[in-house]
C-alpha cells in the first residue's frame, strides 16, 4: 500500500479521535453495563440471549451511525472547507485520497468495534459468570458487523464524492434500510413475473445484502456459524467495497474543485 | 528551460440546471515564467487568476489546452513534488496543530522523516510560528494561518511555488514579511508565481507581470518596461517654503509639503529649472523623469477592455 495513503488514513482516524467520535463508547457502556445489571436482577434463564442480542445490536447500530455521518463528510466536507486543495496540489493522486479516507473510517470502526466487543464480552460474563464454547461464534457475529461497515463506508464515500452531505446521508441510510432486507427482497423477486421479475432481481441483487450478515440471533440462540458462510460473506462484503469504492474513485478523478 | 510555459489552457463552465448554457472563466492562456523570476498574476476579482492557478495545481480541468511545469507535463504527480501551493483564503485541519499540520504535508510530499523535523522547525521559524507550534489551528486568527499557509507551501524546499493572494487577511508588518520571504525565495533560486489584485506589491516585488481581466490576457511584461512610458515630463524637488517667481514662469504645478517644494514641468524647462533654482540658492534634491505606475498600466488595460467589449456590443 503506498504510504500516501496510510498518512491519510491515519489523519482521517487522527480526526475522528479528535472530534471525539470515540465519546459514543461511554454510551455504549452505559447502556449495557445498565442494561447488564438490570436482566441480572429478573434472572429468568434468557440473560445471555438478551444481553448478547442488545449487545450486538447495539455495536452494529452505534457503528452504521459513525459509518454514515463520518463517511458522508469525508470528501464533501474536504471540498467545502478548501483543506482538499492543499493535499490534492501534491504528489498525490485523487484515488489514493478515496482510498486512504475509506481505510481511515474503517480503521476508525474496528478500534470502536473492538471496545465495543470487550464490553459484549464482559457484560455477558457479568450476568452468565462463565464463557462456553458457544461464545466464540459472538467473534463472528462481530466480525460480519465490521464487514457490514466497510460496505457503508464505501457506500458512504461513494455518495460523498459527488452529493451534499444530507443528500449523502439520505441515501446511504435508505440503502442500509433496503439492504437489511434484500433477502425478502430477493423472495418477493422470485415470486414476480415478466419485466417486473427482472427489474426485481435486478435491484435485489444490487443492493447490498446486509441481512446476510446479520448473524446475531442465531449466535444469540448459541447457533453456529459454518466456515462456507463466513468465507462467502467475506468475499461478498470485500467484492462489493471495491466495487464500490471504484465508483467513488471514478466520480472522484473526473470531478472540478471549483 | 522555463519554469511555466501555458498552452492554450481553456476553462468553460456548463451552467444551469440542465448544463446547458455555458460560461467561459478563461479563454486560451498563453504564458510563460522563466526560472527564477517573481511573477505577478494581475487582475480584478473574478478575472480568472484563480482557475489558473486551480487547473494548474490539477484541482480543475481544462475544456483545452495544456502546460509543462519545471519542463514535465503538469499531469505528471512527480511534477508536484516540486512545486508549492498557497490556496486563497486557505484553511486547514483545524484540529492540527501547526506542528502536525506540517509533518501532515511532509509526509505527503515524500519529506524523509530524518529531515521532516528539521525542515518544520526552519520554516516555523521563518513565518514567526515557532512559539505557537504546538497550538491547534482552530485557535490561529486569520493571518496566522495565512503564515501557516505560506509554510507548508515552502515545507518540502519547492523549486517553483504559487501564492494565490497571499497577503489577503495581512496586517502591514505581514505583508511586508511576505514581501521579504518572496525575494528570500527568489535569491535561493527558486520561482514564485502569484496572483494577487494589489499592484502595490506586484510593483514592487515583481520582475515581470501579467494582466488579466474577465478570463482574457490584457498585457504581459516587466514591469519596468511597462511603466517606462515617459510621459514628457519631470519632477523637481527642492528644499524650500516658497516659490521662486522664475519657477512659476515655467508654467510649474507647485506642492509644498513641510520644508520641501515639489515642481512638475515638460522635461525641455530642466536645464531653465535648476538655472533658476541656482540663482535663488535654493537647494536641488532631485530630478525624476515622471513614469507611467503600474497602476495606470492596469487600469488603461482594463478600460481599454471594456471600451473593446463595448464597441463589439
Amino acid at each position: 500500500m503506498s504510504a500516501r495513503i496510510v498518512h491519510i488514513a491515519s489523519n482521517t482516524f487522527r480526526e475522528a479521535v479528535r472530534d471525539r467520535v470515540l465519546y459514543n463508547l461511554i454510551a455504549f457502556a452505559l447502556l449495557l453495563s445498565g442494561a447488564a445489571i438490570f436482566i441480572g436482577q429478573i434472572s429468568i434463564e434468557i440473560e445471555r440471549l438478551v444481553v448478547v442480542n442488545l449487545g450486538l445490536t447495539a455495536v452494529s447500530l452505534f457503528g452504521v451511525v459513525i459509518a454514515i455521518f463520518i463517511g458522508i463528510g469525508l470528501v464533501s466536507k474536504e471540498i467545502e472547507k478548501r483543506t482538499l486543495y492543499t493535499v490534492l496540489s501534491r504528489p498525490v493522486r485523487r484515488w489514493e485520497f478515496i482510498v486512504g479516507k475509506f481505510f481511515g473510517l474503517a480503521g476508525t470502526l474496528v478500534v470502536n468495534t473492538f471496545f465495543m466487543a470487550i464490553g459484549v464480552f464482559a457484560a455477558l460474563l457479568y450476568v452468565a459468570h462463565k464463557f462456553s464454547s458457544s461464545d466464540a461464534f459472538i467473534l463472528v457475529a462481530l466480525y460480519f458487523i465490521v464487514l457490514e461497515f466497510l460496505i457503508l463506508c464505501s457506500l458512504a464515500l461513494l455518495f460523498s464524492s459527488f452529493s451534499s452531505p444530507l443528500l449523502s446521508a439520505v441515501f446511504t441510510f435508505a440503502l442500509f434500510i433496503i439492504g437489511s432486507f434484500a433477502d425478502d427482497l430477493r423472495g418477493f423477486a422470485a415470486m414476480t413475473h415478466g419485466i417486473a421479475r427482472w427489474f426485481a432481481t435486478a435491484a435485489a441483487y444490487l443492493v447490498p445484502n446486509f441481512s446476510a450478515l446479520n448473524v446475531i440471533s442465531a449466535v444469540a440462540h448459541q447457533q453456529s456459524v459454518g466456515g462456507q458462510v463466513v468465507l462467502q460473506n467475506s468475499l461478498y462484503a470485500l467484492f462489493y467495497s471495491a466495487m464500490v469504492l471504484s465508483g467513488a474513485v471514478l466520480i472522484f478523478e473526473r470531478r472540478n474543485l471549483k | 528551460m522555463p519554469a511555466i510555459e501555458i498552452l492554450g489552457l481553456e476553462k468553460i463552465y456548463k451552467v444551469g440546471f440542465w448544463r446547458k448554457q455555458t460560461r467561459r472563466a478563461l479563454h486560451p492562456l498563453h504564458l510563460t515564467v522563466e526560472n527564477g523570476e517573481i511573477f505577478g498574476f494581475l487582475g480584478p476579482n473574478g478575472a480568472g487568476k484563480t482557475t489558473t492557478l486551480k487547473m494548474l495545481m490539477g484541482l480543475v480541468f481544462p475544456t483545452a489546452g495544456t502546460a509543462r511545469i519545471l519542463d514535465r507535463d503538469w499531469t505528471e504527480p512527480e511534477v508536484k513534488a516540486q512545486i508549492g501551493f498557497l490556496p486563497e483564503q486557505p484553511y486547514f485541519y483545524d484540529y492540527l496543530t501547526a506542528h502536525e499540520l506540517l509533518d501532515y504535508y511532509g509526509q505527503l510530499s515524500g519529506v524523509p522523516a530524518k529531515d521532516r523535523k528539521r525542515r518544520i522547525d526552519e520554516v516555523l521559524a521563518r513565518v514567526g510560528l515557532t512559539d505557537v507550534r504546538g497550538v491547534q489551528l482552530r485557535k490561529f486568527s486569520k493571518g496566522m494561518l495565512q503564515r501557516a499557509g505560506i509554510a507548508q507551501a515552502i515545507l518540502h524546499d519547492p523549486k517553483l511555488v504559487f501564492f494565490d493572494e497571499p497577503m489577503s487577511g495581512l496586517d502591514p508588518l505581514g505583508r511586508r514579511e511576505v514581501r521579504d520571504l518572496m525575494e528570500q525565495l527568489k535569491h535561493e533560486g527558486k520561482t514564485v508565481f502569484f496572483s494577487t489584485h494589489i499592484l502595490s506589491d506586484a510593483e514592487a516585488l515583481c520582475d515581470r507581470v501579467a494582466i488579466i481581466h474577465k478570463g482574457e490576457l490584457r498585457g504581459v511584461g516587466a514591469v519596468a518596461d511597462l511603466t517606462s512610458s515617459v510621459q514628457g515630463k519631470v519632477e523637481v524637488v527642492w528644499q524650500g517654503t516658497q516659490v521662486p517667481a522664475s519657477m512659476k514662469a515655467l508654467g510649474a504645478e507647485c506642492h509644498i509639503t513641510g520644508d520641501t517644494v515639489r515642481a512638475v514641468i515638460a522635461d525641455t524647462q530642466q536645464d531653465a529649472a535648476i538655472d533658476a533654482l541656482r540663482r535663488e540658492r535654493l537647494r536641488l534634491i532631485a530630478i525624476t523623469p515622471l513614469r507611467t505606475s503600474l497602476e495606470a498600466y492596469f487600469v488603461e488595460k482594463l478600460q481599454h477592455s471594456q471600451t473593446t467589449a463595448g464597441t463589439t456590443v
